[in-house]
């Protein structure tokens, strides 16, 4: 690593890169020809080579966002991005297949043991492509599909041109009609009518190669009166020049059904992420968001619900933590589109060493949604002087019998705190963690445990080296 | 024999430009309890708080020995690890830290190692029985959202925890109704033995609880007068006015 890079990090845990082993790497830069060269090569029906074509074109003809941190995203640089790179030839059901040197990294970033302990299914993704998958036997004998995207697409095209694009269509904005273009990977999630699958399902995605864009494309759909969680991680390693990370995320709960979808990212300073999630709630669905955002240059990505069926429900809890030359710019979205439809918004960011974290909202409500409930909550903690937190909120309320509550409030860590924490033997570095940890609480409570220790570590360690 | 734990010479403090206590000197062995009675806005939590080293206030002269030791230059964190617990008047809130998890690695600080889950469990338990708070406790955010009695009966606990040599309590019966003050008083005679202790308080009642060996009349940031608890006897009785006449 750069004596640059380092600076701009810090200590950014999985900094590490291992030595890129492509078998085939595409050069940088976009065109429609690579975009056909990339569904060609994956032996994709014609259909979706159609599809990509028309967001490529889509994307070129598109401005760049107008608001957000038009500054960074500026920064972007289309032109040298390496839009596609195949580590390893087929994705592995077997982990002692997975390739030594990729399979070392996910050791390092703990993903067997993981899966050994308490998940009912893992995909491992590395650059573009998944190598390694699997899922207990028990819920593949219940029909559980789950799969990376690409064998998704091979594997049950019928399912994927059915519901592909119709939550997040590429048109919704530049990144998601990038996505559509030059997706490859992700996760492919079908749960049977009645299915309730216990354990959480995990996806785990890895940068690891300089200047890689990954643009992961997820669908899950939880058909009627099913239930799921799944678990997304992510890293990248640290390099002084800068990667692109744009996913799409479609979710999809029919009537009565339960998708969990739970995110912690923890990109390190030198990757865009600029994501575009959705879901889609049908009568008495329920479709949560518990989105954590550490790390990355910037992040613009604001989950969003649509509200379709009477009596669905939302549920929007995220954290966002901005240090130096960081930007977080995520929030919620929620359209209350049918009547007796209910949400909650809980967001907390914190910012620190100049960084900072804008809480972006939206909340829809249309003439016809009578009778709905919505709470949005934001909560910014400032640690120093120097950084920055704003709150942009957004309200269409159209029907008059809607109940809404909006807080929002901005608070610093108080010397009283400090010292009380101190005077019971922590070092000022162990009281901010203290504290920083208790405020994303409501957070980390709603994350399998293992992602909330591995969280509070995280945030544990941000701490030190900190205070002056 | 005696073990002189705290040695305060002289010592001046102030806030900014103001001057809060002006000359105070004072010596607390192991296994002594000293009381600190005066006014509101005599010093008295000043003097607490400097003790434990509150950065906000400033030692302008004099100085302040414990276990023989200068403790100027320590960090607050390091007074904690030496020994030294201060109860506060008004503990902060640290909203979504739990009790128990607060209470853990206060002791893991404090005591330079993690006890063994099993055998800190059973430290608690016979800690919060003695103090008769309820296990629901634990799970509670620290401090956030307490009545003042549950505040205090929560300083009280950590302290038997962390088992100081000298503690410092600063208005620890404050807010509390009588049964709790029998409880918190109880608590403090637990450790009482093997600890100095100062107590700062306003009133009598704790002290009918827990005998001080020494008490001092502070008033404008000075002692000016110490005896047995006779003298807190007669505070309570006579009031201030007679003592603030000698001055």
């Amino acid at each position: 690593m750069t004596q640059e890079a380092q600076d701009a990090v810090g200590d950014y845990k999985y900094g590490f890169h291992d030595p890129e082993a492509a078998t085939i790497r595409f050069d940088k830069g976009l065109s429609e020809q690579v975009v056909r060269d990339i569904s060609e090569l994956k032996g994709e029906p014609a259909w979706m080579t159609d599809i990509r074509v028309k967001a490529y074109h889509h994307f070129m003809e598109r401005e760049m966002p107008t608001w957000g941190n038009c500054d960074s995203l500026a920064g972007i640089d289309f032109d040298n991005v390496t839009y596609f790179l195949r580590s390893s030839d087929k994705t592995e059901k077997d982990w002692d297949d997975v390739p030594d040197d990729i399979k070392r990294t996910f050791d390092r970033l703990g993903i067997p043991e993981a899966e050994q302990k308490w998940l009912g299914g893992v995909t491992a993704q590395y650059e573009s492509e998944a190598v390694y998958h699997s899922i207990r036997e028990d819920l593949e004998e219940q029909g559980v599909l789950f799969l990376d995207m690409d064998s998704g697409l091979k594997e049950h095209p019928e399912i994927v041109k059915k519901y592909f694009g119709t939550v997040v269509p590429h048109t919704d904005n530049k990144f998601s009609a990038l996505n559509t273009a030059v997706w490859s990977g992700g996760s492919f999630i079908y749960v049977p009518k009645g299915i309730h699958v216990e354990m959480p399902v995990q996806a785990y995605f890895r940068i690891n190669a300089k200047n890689m864009g990954q643009f992961e494309r997820t669908l899950i759909i939880a058909d009627e009166g099913s239930s799921i969680h799944y678990v997304e991680g992510c890293t990248a390693p640290t390099y002084s020049t800068d990667s692109l990370h744009s996913a799409v995320v479609e979710l999809i709960a029919m009537e009565g059904a339960k998708i969990r979808y739970s995110t912690v990212q923890n990109w390190s300073a030198n990757v865009y992420n600029l994501v575009t999630k959705r879901g889609v709630a049908y009568k008495n669905a329920t479709v949560e968001w518990v989105d954590g955002n550490i790390g990355s240059k910037l992040t613009m990505k604001y989950p969003a619900v649509l509200l379709k069926g009477e009596g669905a429900h939302a549920e929007v809890i995220s954290v966002a933590y901005a240090g130096e030359g960081q930007h977080q710019d995520a929030g919620a979205k929620v359209h209350h589109l049918a009547p007796n439809t209910t949400s909650n918004i809980l967001s907390k960011s914190i910012s620190k060493n100049g960084g900072r974290s804008s809480y972006r909202g939206m909340l829809q409500v249309t003439p016809k949604a009578s009778g709905c409930r919505s709470k949005v909550v934001c909560d910014a903690l400032m640690l120093d002087e120097d950084s920055r937190s704003d709150t942009y909120p957004t309200m269409e309320i159209g029907n008059s019998t809607a109940d809404l509550e909006h807080e929002a409030s901005v608070s610093k860590v108080s010397g009283d705190q400090l010292f009380y924490l101190m005077s019971r033997g922590h070092t000022e570095e162990e009281a901010m963690g203290l504290i920083v940890n208790g405020f994303f609480e409501p957070f980390t409570r709603e994350l399998p445990m293992e992602y909330a220790v591995e969280l509070n570590r995280l945030l544990e360690l941000e701490m030190e080296g900190s205070i002056g | 024999m005696t073990e002189v734990l705290l040695r305060v010479e002289n010592l001046h403090v102030s806030v900014g430009d103001t001057p809060i206590i002006q000359g105070i000197s004072l010596e607390i062995n192991r296994g002594e309890i000293h009381a600190i009675m005066g006014r509101n806005g005599a010093g008295k939590s000043t003097l607490a708080n400097v003790i434990m080293g509150h950065p906000a206030y400033e030692v302008t002269s004099g100085t302040i020995h414990y276990k023989g030791k200068n403790i100027e230059e320590m960090e607050v964190f390091e007074r904690a690890r030496a020994g030294m617990f201060l109860s506060f008047q008004y503990p902060a809130a640290i909203p979504g830290v739990q009790v128990g998890t607060f209470l853990r690695k206060s002791v893991a600080s404090v005591r330079g190692e993690a006890p063994s889950p099993r055998a800190f469990r059973q430290e608690l338990n016979e800690a919060m029985k003695q103090l008769d708070m309820d296990k629901s406790f634990l799970s509670r955010y620290v401090n956030d959202g307490f009545s003042g009695g549950e505040k205090k009966r929560l300083e009280i606990l950590q302290m038997l925890l962390l088992q100081p040599d000298l503690a410092l309590l600063d208005e620890t019966d404050s807010g509390l109704d009588i049964d709790a003050l029998r409880i918190v008083a109880e608590g403090i005679n637990a450790v009482a033995k093997e600890t100095g202790c100062l107590i700062i308080t306003h009133y009598q009642r704790l002290l009918d609880l827990v005998k001080p060996d020494v008490v001092h009349v502070l008033i404008d940031g000075k002692i000016v007068q110490s005896g047995g608890p006779e003298l807190a006897l007669k505070l309570e009785k006579e009031g201030y006015d007679w003592v603030e006449a000698l001055v």
